[in-house]
């Protein structure tokens, strides 16, 4: 992404420290009520499984949309975290937050030692740097022995949070999840809007002209890129305790492929696109599941679709229509 | 979701309350591979079996309004379990049917006895089903990687070809299926004399079958499945592997596979099967009427998931319940004659016990058609075939 | 007996020959994702999905028309090249003046459509296809036995590469071909139809993927996934060989199948990794890869 006439990001038009708009908090509230009483209405696993894959979408929006770095190999950090994550409560016994908490550590000094090097290389070359470390993860978590190959690690225990509280429930953890969740997104909102928010996106319009300005870009695209995977891993170790397990799924390429997906179909840049692209993949693939191959064909017939005829992705094309950053 | 109605129209209207027997709702879910490497060997295939057993069986007359719902896990566990935890909580699914590929079926199997229902597992082979990771209500019907250990290594070895050397895939399945190869064959009095671990899946086996010409063993023993075994035999052959006196050993092939490589390419191939289509004059019709349906013969995983099927109902209908440790129970304690798999039972922990089969393939001059691909060797006896339940790591099976 | 590392060298000799020949088919789909990015700044994420059409129409030819593997040689090769004109006349024409990442994701797509589709209608076993008689049987070397289909694919690449390379480096029409790239509006005053050389060109790109489906037919199975994986090993081979550059897609290509090869003999579980090793270090160290021009 470093053509920048080709940037969807619609710009906010305010200083960064008046806080957020009301349109954005009105949003949010909305969500909180829809999400708050979701579970009577959706299966709550599905409806956890939907925010894990916002997160992780949220997060790595935050490198591709406001950083200007495509990554291809996100799901090393979202795959890795969930296997430490796993690992944690199920061989040491961990509660949950303990858990989610290492894996998403591992995750951000995983993205700390790749996005050391990556970042050194721009566009294509960062995206191929990715994947080739992506792919070098993979070959761990296959041949390693903790991750239990292509079995994963399976029946991991949901324990109690801090101890006490069981979450054993979906009911239970999914307000656990959610509030994960949320929170992550609510941070990375401030992190966009915050004054380094502001400098990323500088650095991703022109970035000659901000080190010009002096600002030392690496040190910036390290530390968005470092957030990003810890985010996305803070995704990838909640999924690891809602559905038990983690697996080779979750670090495989196509993983890396699938969040790009997300965030493109919603919209590269905006807030909303991308908790908008991931509940529209995932639930795609939970009520397509029947239909076998055909779910590759209407995945692939959506990029097409999505490249050609909105580039903007879905709330992208929504923001321009109603003149209003989302 | 595509959901088949069957029968339940007419019970529906004809039942009346005061009538013997009410209707009880059973609901089955087909979970499988319906895009991916093991689409063809189960995928709809399995739906169709599984159809044609509530069929036969009868349901809609015993009293049971029978519905069948199928998925895709994509080969996934996390897919996998999601659909598992959706269908019980959800959808009111009572068992699940099919799962191939080993770690969708572990995730399967924990959920189910969670939730307490019924897993009839036909797709998927590795032995920690029924061994460490064995649940009460878990039903393994068609085979494992033991069994086919047990067929192939123990043939091959005591027919003369005893030093093996291995072309295995390099992940837990290939692992424990060339593990259990070789405790088989050295038990046979063979021996092992190398082995070569190849990246899951690849394309060109030419480096490694190089690597088995020059070890001087009679015989290459491929731990691998599906394309990896496909790829392998016919760069077997094309470089004149079997020609040059080795023979080649497949250790998990369906017919699907034997099929897609064809007579020619294939002839000469020993392997372990539960089921064949052309064994004798039930199988024969069973799978003509299979093949009506489909469109083509069926695998032994189809052939499981109809037994399987047949089975589960039975014990619904004598028990009147679908709570899984109840019929679970009646399965185990009720042995079956199947026209498909002959007599067997299910043993405590869960391994469904039959005759398992060795066949070699034909020839193209022997061959008739697409499908008359094997040539039967040896039966090995159902109580031979297993591992035994003792030392298999299944605690509840094994307490008291 | 002299051994490296206790592999005899007779074995050492026949697995560098097997590299060579794995490396044949990098080469011929290296190229081809070469050609593509070079003159027309996209990521064909659709090459591997491509090749795998190659085979299909081999097999296809064969089941239903009964054309042997040498019309298929050429025929394929053109008809997947149509398919690929179609493709670039309908969508990737728009893609042009955009971010790599928009072609990427286009084809990217395109290539899920034309796997899902073909896993739908022809499952996922895979097709018998057999060597033409020509070239059954083999050579014995004496470090190993080589079967003559492998030796002709080895040769059937090396002519087609270079002959790509002659043409896009040495002739007239190449000449025309990266001026058109570099400059589209000069070339295109000076009479020559811009926006036509480009449509050819990606279809000479994606027959060259059809060319190597063609070839793979016989040996490895024919299956709708055949292409998937690969694609992203090619697409590490044409950045170590330096984006656009053709011929270090067709040296890379060869190279890296020998080091595979190599791999292979010393720790196999590890050939599946190790180009993207590799790709790491070049990337590294000389980002622009090993034949590039600029970064």
């Amino acid at each position: 992404m470093s053509a920048t006439d080709t940037q969807p990001a619609p710009e906010l038009h305010r200083p960064a420290t008046q806080g957020m708009p009301m349109l954005h908090k009105a949003i949010f509230a909305a969500l909180l009520v829809v999400l708050a009483v979701l579970p009577i209405l959706v299966y709550p696993v599905f409806a956890m499984k939907v925010m894990c894959f916002a997160l992780f979408a949220a997060a790595f929006n935050l490198l591709l949309g406001f950083g200007g770095l495509l990554s291809f190999g996100h799901a090393a950090y979202f795959g890795g975290a969930s296997y430490v994550a796993a690992h944690a409560s199920k061989v040491w016994g961990w509660s949950p937050e303990l858990s989610i908490l290492v894996g998403t550590l591992a995750a951000g000094i995983l993205g700390l030692a790749i996005g050391a090097l990556a970042i050194r290389r721009q566009g294509i070359y960062f995206a191929m740097v990715t994947l080739a470390f992506a792919q070098m993860v993979y070959f761990f978590a296959l041949q390693a022995e903790f991750t239990g190959g292509e079995d994963g690690i399976q029946s991991v225990p949901r324990g109690s949070l801090f101890g006490l509280f069981p979450v054993d429930e979906n009911e239970a953890l999914y307000y656990l999840v959610l509030a994960i969740t949320f929170g992550g997104i609510l941070l990375l909102y401030r992190i966009v809007h915050s004054p380094f928010g502001q400098v990323l996106k500088a650095i991703r319009e022109n970035e000659p002209r901000a080190v010009s300005l002096g600002y030392r870009v690496n040190r910036y695209k390290l530390t968005v890129f470092v957030l990003s995977a810890t985010l996305a891993g803070l995704a990838g170790a909640t999924k690891s305790q809602v559905f038990q397990l983690a697996s080779l799924t979750d670090v495989h390429w196509s993983m890396s492929g699938e969040v790009v997906l997300m965030t493109l179909l919603g919209g590269v840049g905006t807030v909303f696109g991308p908790l908008l692209g991931a509940t529209i993949v995932v639930t795609m693939q939970n009520y397509l599941a029947s239909m076998g191959a055909w779910v590759t064909v209407i995945q692939g017939v959506i990029f097409v679709l999505g490249v050609l005829l909105f580039r903007e992705g879905i709330i992208g094309v929504l923001s321009k229509w109603l003149k209003r950053p989302l | 979701m595509k959901t088949y109605v069957l029968g339940a129209l007419t019970v529906a209207s004809f039942a009346l309350p005061a009538a013997a027997q009410d209707a009880m709702d059973v609901k089955l879910g087909v979970l499988n591979d319906r895009s991916g490497v093991y689409a063809d060997l189960s995928g709809e295939g399995s739906v169709v079996a599984a159809r044609m057993a509530v069929a036969d069986f009868g349901a809609a007359d015993k009293g049971l309004n029978v519905e069948v719902i199928s998925a895709d896990h994509q080969n996934k566990p996390d897919v996998a379990s999601n659909i598992a935890r959706q269908w019980y909580d959800q959808d009111g699914v009572d068992a699940i049917l099919d799962v191939p590929t080993s770690s969708a079926a572990l995730a399967v199997a924990d959920i189910t006895a969670q939730e307490n229902k019924i897993l009839i597992d036909s797709g998927a082979g590795s032995t920690q089903l029924t061994g460490e990771q064995c649940q009460p209500t878990t039903i393994h019907w068609t085979y494992d990687t033991a069994a086919l250990a047990k067929g192939t290594g123990g043939a091959v070895t005591e027919g003369g070809d005893a030093k093996w050397f291995f072309l295995t895939a390099d992940y837990a399945f290939g692992h424990s299926l060339e593990e259990e190869t070789s405790k088989v064959v050295a038990e046979a009095g063979g021996e092992v004399v190398g082995t070569v671990r190849h990246p899951f899946p690849a394309t060109d086996f030419s480096s490694f079958l190089l690597q088995a010409q020059g070890s001087g063993a009679d015989v290459i023993g491929l731990a691998n499945a599906g394309g990896d075994t496909v790829n392998a035999i016919k760069q077997a052959s094309e470089f004149g592997i079997t020609q040059a006196g080795q023979s080649l050993a497949a250790l998990l092939m369906f017919i699907t596979d034997v099929h897609a490589l064809g007579a020619e390419t294939a002839q000469g191939l020993v392997l372990t099967e539960a089921f064949y289509w052309d064994h004798d004059d039930d199988t024969r019709a069973w799978s003509a009427r299979f093949e009506e349906e489909f469109g083509s013969k069926p695998t032994m995983v189809h052939a499981g998931v109809y037994s399987g099927t047949m089975h589960y109902l039975r014990a619904v209908e004598a028990t009147g319940s679908t709570e899984g440790d109840v019929v679970a129970e009646w399965m185990k304690a009720n042995p079956f004659d199947d026209p498909l798999f002959g007599e067997g039972y299910v043993r405590k922990d869960g391994r469904v016990i039959h005759d398992m089969h060795l066949y070699e393939v034909k020839s193209p001059d022997e061959s008739t058609g697409e499908w008359d691909l094997y040539n039967l060797v040896a039966t090995i006896p159902g109580e031979e075939a297993f591992l035994p339940m003792e030392g298999s790591g299944c605690a509840f099976a094994n307490a008291g | 007996m002299f051994e490296l590392l206790g592999v005899p060298p007779q074995v050492l000799m026949g697995q560098l020959l097997l590299g060579l020949i794995n490396g044949s088919f990098y080469a011929v789909l290296s190229l081809g994702l070469a050609v593509i990015f070079g003159l027309l700044n996209i990521i064909n994420f659709s090459h591997g999905a491509q090749y795998m059409l190659g085979a299909f129409v081999a097999w296809m030819l064969l089941e239903y028309l009964g054309i042997s593997y040498w019309w298929a040689l050429l025929l394929a090769p053109v008809i997947v090249g149509a398919t690929g004109l179609v493709l670039e006349k309908l969508a990737l024409r728009r893609l042009y003046h955009l971010d790599h990442l928009y072609g990427l994701l286009l084809t990217f797509g395109v290539a899920l459509i034309i796997q899902g589709l073909f896993r739908n209608y022809y499952g996922i076993s895979g097709l018998p296809y057999q060597i033409p008689d020509q070239l059954s049987g083999g050579q014995n070397l004496g470090f190993m036995f080589l079967p003559n289909y492998r030796g002709w694919v080895v040769v059937a690449s090396v002519v087609v590469c270079f002959g790509t390379w002659f043409v896009i480096e040495k002739t007239k029409l190449g000449a025309y071909l990266r001026a058109a790239t570099e400059n589209p509006t000069l070339v295109g005053a000076f009479g020559i139809n811009v926006p036509l050389m480009i449509m050819l060109t990606y279809g000479f790109g994606v027959a060259l993927a059809g060319f190597a489906g063609v070839l793979a037919a016989p040996i490895y199975s024919v299956n709708p996934n055949m292409g998937a994986d690969l694609i992203i090993v090619v697409f590490a081979v044409v950045v170590i060989g330096g984006m656009g550059s053709i011929m270090g897609a067709i040296v890379t290509g060869f190279g890296l199948g020998i080091i595979e090869g190599l791999t292979k003999v010393f720790y196999p579980a590890g050939s599946a990794v190790v180009i993207f090793v590799i790709m790491a270090i070049v990337l590294m160290i000389k980002p622009e890869g090993l034949f590039g021009r600029n970064a």
